[in-house]
């Protein structure tokens, strides 16, 4: 059985629509102001280049909340995920004035009793920025 | 460094925490999700970072705050997280290692609601040498 729920297949191996989100120091200020993270390298460029890093970096999890967001509405909702991981291999980086692109897409890996789990990519600038990132959800 | 007794042991966090609705409301406004009536998937961090530190910071478990960075991070969802909710946690160090010079510690927190796990949530945090 194949499963149509919208205009693409749910099956293992579907690839998933891409999603583009867009980060600026804006944002990453109100990320540490809604987690309570308030660490200056992701908001003081000068602290950020004295401890080694060359620029203000994004909170990894401000990019997990991201791609929890591209996952929730994928899934129908944020009760439906059920699992979600990730490894932080690179910083993404957001100097000042700047947008800066978070890039996410993903594929399906499994398919067991209605729990999907994707694998997920996600890429800044076109390096990528998470690793073994993965979702477990149930679709809406 | 961290004591290495304190590896294997859980430690109770602080008081409990209710989540109210303007903290999901504003965590929830950064990714851009409308729909507040359930947490983000990765709100629970909000919670398990602070009680983490607040616990590894201890001096009689030693660890550098100042010099953490966020190796991974795993949430695992029972019950999604609503405001009024009230949540205690408990943070277990599962892991600790040393690698050239970094220490390398995998603390795993869990939300309890009511007696019930409602979020387990593991991060994996490198002290830079």
């Amino acid at each position: 059985m194949v499963d149509f729920s919208g205009a693409r297949m749910i099956e293992v191996g579907s690839v998933l629509p891409t999603q583009v989100f867009t980060l600026d120091r804006a944002l990453l200020k109100a990320y540490a102001d809604a987690s309570g993270d308030q660490n200056p390298i992701h908001q003081n460029e000068e602290f950020a280049v004295s401890v080694g890093l060359p620029n203000v970096i994004a909170h990894g999890m401000l990019t997990m909340a991201l791609v929890g967001k591209y996952v929730t509405d994928w899934a129908g909702g944020a009760a439906q995920v059920h699992e979600f991981s990730a490894r932080f291999i690179k910083p993404v980086i957001v100097p000042a004035n700047e947008n800066v692109d978070l890039t996410i897409s993903a594929t399906i890996a499994s398919i067991e009793d209605g729990k999907i789990k994707l694998d997920i990519i996600a890429t800044s600038a076109g390096v990528k920025v998470l690793g073994m990132a993965k979702a477990v959800v149930t679709k809406k | 460094m961290l004591n290495p007794d304190s590896v294997g042991r859980t430690f109770p966090g602080s008081d409990a925490v209710t989540v109210t609705q303007s903290q999901i409301d504003a965590f929830a406004a950064v990714v851009g999700q409308s729909d507040t009536s359930v947490a983000p998937p990765t709100f629970a961090i909000r919670i398990t970072l602070d009680q983490s530190q607040a616990i590894l910071s201890n001096p009689e478990i030693g660890l550098d705050w100042t010099r953490v960075v966020h190796g991974d991070q795993r949430f695992e969802i029972h019950t999604p997280i609503k405001a009024g909710d009230t949540f205690r946690c408990s943070s277990t160090i599962e892991n600790y290692k040393v690698a050239a010079g970094n220490e390398i510690v995998t603390v795993r927190s869990d939300l309890h609601k009511g007696g019930a796990l409602a979020v387990a949530t593991w991060s994996t945090l490198v002290v830079r040498a």
